[in-house]
């Protein structure tokens, strides 16, 4: 592998400038002549516009223009879009209520934007904001998805009868009742999946730039895939032709989904910035972060899962309401369908399953991917149901999940899912070992002594990432293909850039994709740059979400590598006046098998490019560039497990240990991965422990708007994670990688909870397990 | 943040002159509350008095058993103030947990009294320690001093300038932090003076900000141990309820919190 190659533990190239200050956000960027905005945002979750009255803003000092929706909408500017198509059982397309970038007509939830303010500075932009006197009529507000769909409740939009804008299934229904009917034993429960609120450490922030003189758009954003932004923004809302919009995501400090989206402020921001004739740059500040980041979960379901007289599951039937919040975000309708559904199977050989899932809206923020983005939903609600089952029937929860692991693959679940390869068997007897279950009863026995209830619970989860094949999600409803772009570009004196679709934020793609090419030909990755966040540097790229960019990214660079490989043989083969067939790259030369003949890699480089001496009809430079599009999503799994220590006089919960066994197939960089893993538990753990967000449900208020009331984890909630990995590499990608973004935070929650009902007794708990709640359960009859 | 004009008193008179002549002047201490708040716009005052550089208002002294903690003094000066662990180390305890880090070195003993959160920890011990608080005008007792949510006996212009209390023979601070923002949910100061006398306050909890629990003041009078607090109840009915703690949950904070006090003590 070499020091710096692949499976190396090289320290991040990126580090330095994020460490000493030096990265450059979006909020970084200053131009000549810039002005700042400031949104107006609703303060009520659902209303009548009934008129806006600006002309007292626009008076103030230092205004350069307030704008507002019947102007946006008289300028062409279009609706916000979700980009994939659902169908309900009954054939009918998902019913898509309008999203106006600017509301002028109503608002439905707390923060919807109703005009914008540019001025010369934040405050006075502030003070004119204040001064927009919009006149509301305040309409009956409904928070709670399955209250929505009751008769006689506020209708957000006209287009979605019953605020229901799809009801989906998959599976076979009539298969599964008839499990259900046979079985044995049959375990339900209530699983609700809480709303959560993403929090990247950088808000969002957006600088629209208009040139008069091309007619030229620039847009810096907070984004995770500015060509996907590009695209969307030019082909459906109709601010700028592609070739006129350039999209620049700088360093971005934090995604976890929630950047993913087009937002109405980049939209805005670029139409301003026109109107107004000056660059105009917003940034979000932590209030309007929580009111508008797309939140996510917010699932409430109901299970059977149905075993024969050996205990192995025979069917699994799933009711699922899904809260879409306000409006349908970009990814929200494949979130809760096939990103969710598909994954209901878990490790387990389950002959039968059917889920349905309704989709509502309501007067709340809307509700898109968040870290693991439908799979923690579905384990969770596996992964519990599975731990209630063994406590029914009496089994150990580690063999009834043993009983019904999948061992030979590929395996071909009911629920679309094909999977090519795993070993969950060895992540389970990993984490064992390592949270030394066998000696857990000698544990809680001491525990006792001291007045602590002490729990142990796992959880077995797999997932599905390197989303994805394009003509498959194509065919599920998808607007999109999930293919990767990359460009390896030689230059003359052989350094070397590496051009990609995929987006770094936090990942530390700067050094795990130059790992790729100092493992290849030998060179040090610091004569590797990786280029990326930029629509005029990559020219096309679908960027980074749902732990596809090792996959899928990766996998493009690879395959541009190839191609820059076979020509730097071609090349040196000619200088050395060997075949190329027997050229090999080693430590930055190329050399003669079995000779002493060497080119070293610049000279090889500077060859191309003087062009003094190719082989004959060879074009000058070294530059090539590829796409991937994967043949089958990747399947990172693995085993959880959490011991926990209840105080039952106040309800705190304390992890003990935390032991997560996972199967990532190939590793590039083990450090990043056990980065990753870090921080995918203790965002599983915040879901688990702490994190909720509340709406009033009288008036649609959001009660945790900042960190007062929103309770993020801190270091001081988490204990030291014992992490490992035992890889099967995946067969179906170059590099044999699965993905390992996004697994902690999918894999924990469920053994979290299930180590605390395990410690008080008491099933019915739900997330956040605060304290009070824990308290009130362990002295509850289960 | 709305404009405002700051101004730097260089001492206690020149401070209350200050805001005497402003339109709407706030003093400034420490600000860990009042700068927060404007910076969301939810307060405007016209004018800044800032007290950090009033040295008559800095400072911890200890004389025998009675002890004066200057208003301007900060959390951590509080917490590492060897003169004041020697005498009563629950004080110190509790400025020690109070916010982190940066409140501690910003936030002051005087700010947090004259604000009066309901969740903020030093109310609690003035009422156990039944400190005086001392005016620039007057003096005046901590059982007369808070009276309600954010509510305190101040009159308008009237500056804290120090705390005064006699140290007690045990005391301790137990608090029971809202996983979010990390202020106290149940707060317990119990003291108990040389003549057996017992004071326990509670913060946090009370919808109507920082009180005394008479019932195990009582208890603990006639039997200082944490089993003497078993029988009694706490009514949860004057409690405050919120998304992360009902009534209820707090009542049995405020009992298990007085526990623990009364055992670390």
């Amino acid at each position: 592998m070499g020091v710096e190659g692949i499976g190396a533990r090289v320290a991040r190239k990126e580090d330095k400038r994020f460490l000493t200050g030096k990265g450059r956000y979006t909020d970084d960027m200053s131009v000549p002549g810039m002005k700042y905005a400031i949104f107006v945002r609703s303060p009520y979750a659902h209303a009548k516009i009934r008129s806006i009255d600006a002309a007292a803003a626009r008076a103030m000092p230092g205004v350069i223009d307030v704008l507002d929706g019947k102007q946006l909408l008289a300028d062409g500017i279009g609706n916000l879009i979700c980009g994939w198509m659902i169908h309900s059982k009954d054939g009918s397309p998902m019913k898509m209520g309008a999203w106006r970038p600017l509301a002028h007509e109503t608002v439905r939830y707390v923060g919807d934007a109703v005009a914008i303010v540019v001025a010369d500075s934040i405050a006075e932009a502030k003070d004119a904001a204040e001064a927009v006197v919009v006149d509301y009529q305040e309409l009956p507000v409904v928070t709670d998805a399955t209250k929505a769909l009751e008769p006689g409740q506020p209708q957000l939009h006209p287009e979605a009868p019953n605020n229901l804008i799809f009801d989906w299934q998959i599976g076979d229904p009539a298969a599964t009742d008839k499990a259900i009917a046979s079985a044995a034993h049959v375990t339900e429960i209530t699983i609700h999946n809480n709303r959560l609120s993403p929090n990247p450490m950088e808000p969002r922030a957006t600088l629209g730039i208009y040139d008069g003189g091309d007619d030229h758009y620039t847009c810096y954003t907070t984004s995770q895939n500015p060509h996907v932004a590009r695209l969307v923004m030019s082909a459906f809302y109709n601010v700028a032709p592609e070739n006129k919009l350039r999209v620049i995501a700088p360093d971005v400090g934090g995604g976890f989904g929630s950047k993913i989206y087009i937002y109405p402020e980049e939209i805005v921001c670029l139409w301003a910035s026109k109107r107004t004739g000056v660059p105009v740059k917003w940034t979000s500040d932590r209030t309007e972060a929580f009111l508008t980041d797309a939140h996510g979960r917010d699932h409430l379901s109901t299970v059977k899962m149905a075993f024969d007289a050996d205990n192995r599951i025979i069917g699994l039937k799933v009711d699922t309401t899904a809260n879409l919040g306000a409006y349908m975000s970009l990814f929200s309708s494949a979130v809760p369908t096939y990103l969710y559904a598909t994954l209901l199977s878990g490790q387990y050989d389950i002959p039968a399953i059917h889920a349905n899932v309704r989709t509502v809206y309501t007067n709340t923020a809307p509700v898109d991917a968040y870290r693991g983005a439908g799979r923690p939903e579905a384990t969770y609600l596996l992964e519990r149901t599975m731990e209630t089952a063994a406590r029914e029937l009496g089994v150990s929860p580690a063999e009834l999940r043993r009983v019904n692991f999948i061992r030979s693959f590929p395996h071909q679940t009911p629920v679309i899912m094909n999977y090519d390869a795993g070993d969950y068997e060895a992540s389970l007897d990993a984490a064992m070992q390592a949270s030394d279950w066998n000696g857990f009863a000698a544990r809680k026995a001491e525990a006792a002594k001291r007045g602590m209830k002490r729990g142990i619970g796992m959880s077995c989860y797999i997932e599905a990432c390197g989303i994805a094949p394009s003509a498959a999600v194509g065919s599920l409803g998808a607007g999109v293909g999930l293919w990767e772009s990359a460009e390896v570009r030689v230059n003359a004196v052989g350094t070397i850039e590496v051009l990609t679709g995929s987006h770094s934020h936090g990942q530390g793609h700067e050094t795990t994709f130059a790992q790729l090419v100092a493992d290849r030909f030998g060179v040090p990755i610091d004569s590797v740059n990786i280029v990326h966040g930029d629509t005029d540097k990559v020219q096309m790229g679908m960027g980074t979400y749902g732990s596809r960019s090792g996959a899928v990214g990766m996998s493009a660079v690879v395959k541009a590598l190839d191609k820059v490989e076979a020509k730097a043989k071609k090349i040196a083969a000619h200088l050395m006046e060997a075949d190329e067939s027997d050229i090999v790259i080693e430590n930055g030369e190329l050399k003669v098998a079995g000779t002493d003949k060497t080119v070293p890699w610049f000279q090889m480089a500077l060859a191309a490019y003087t062009a003094h001496n190719l082989p004959p009809g060879m074009e000058p430079g070294l530059k090539e560039g590829a796409f991937y599009d994967p043949a089958n999503f990747t399947f990172p799994a693995g085993c959880y497990i959490c011991e926990v220590e209840v105080d039952p006089e106040t309800g705190v919960t304390k992890i003990i240990q935390f032991v997560a066994a996972d199967d990532f197939g190939n590793i590039i960089n083990p450090m990043i991965v056990e980065g990753q893993v870090h921080g995918g538990l203790a965002q599983g753990i915040g879901q688990a422990l702490l994190e909720g967000v509340h709406y009033d449900p009288a008036n649609g208020q959001l009660l945790t708007a900042s960190y007062m009331d929103y309770a993020m984890p801190r270091a001081d909630d988490l204990p030291s994670f014992t992490v490992s990995t035992s890889n099967t590499p995946c067969p179906n990608n170059p590099l044999g990688i699965k993905g390992c973004g996004e697994a902690g935070a999918i894999g924990s929650p469920p053994a979290l909870i299930n180590a605390i009902t395990d410690a008080i007794g008491n099933n019915r708990l739900t997330m956040p397990a605060t304290p009070q709640k824990v308290w009130a359960a362990a002295h509850a009859a289960n | 943040m709305y404009e405002t004009h700051y101004h730097r008193a260089s001492s206690i008179q020149d401070a209350v002159k200050l805001k005497q002549a402003a339109e709407e002047g706030k003093y400034l201490a420490g600000g860990m509350t009042l700068i927060p708040t404007m910076k969301q716009r939810l307060a405007a005052p016209t004018d800044l008095v800032d007290l950090r550089h009033v040295a008559e208002m800095r400072g911890i002294k200890v004389t025998g058993k009675t002890v004066r903690i200057g208003a301007a003094t900060t959390h951590s000066e509080v917490a590492s103030s060897a003169e004041l662990a020697a005498v009563c180390p629950a004080i110190c305890g509790l400025a020690s947990h109070i916010g982190d880090p940066h409140v501690r070195h910003m936030g002051t003993i005087g700010g947090s009294i004259a604000n009066n959160d309901p969740a903020a920890d030093y109310p609690s011990a003035m009422l156990a320690l039944d400190a005086t608080i001392v005016t620039d005008r007057r003096e005046i007792a901590a059982g007369d001093f808070f009276t309600g949510l954010f509510e305190t006996a101040l009159e308008d212009g009237e500056l804290v300038t120090a705390i005064t209390f006699e140290a007690p023979a045990k005391a301790a601070y137990q608090k029971f932090a809202n996983p979010a923002s990390r202020y106290a949910m149940a707060g317990v100061f119990v003291a108990r003076r040389d003549n057996g006398d017992v004071r326990v306050a509670v913060t946090g909890a009370g919808s109507n900000g920082v009180f005394r629990h008479r019932d195990m003041e009582a208890a603990l009078s006639s039997n200082w141990s944490p089993d003497a607090l078993a029988s009694v109840t706490v009514d949860a009915s004057d409690l405050l309820s919120d998304i992360h703690a009902d009534a209820t949950y707090r009542a049995n904070l405020v009992k298990v919190m007085a526990k623990r006090a009364v055992a670390a003590a």
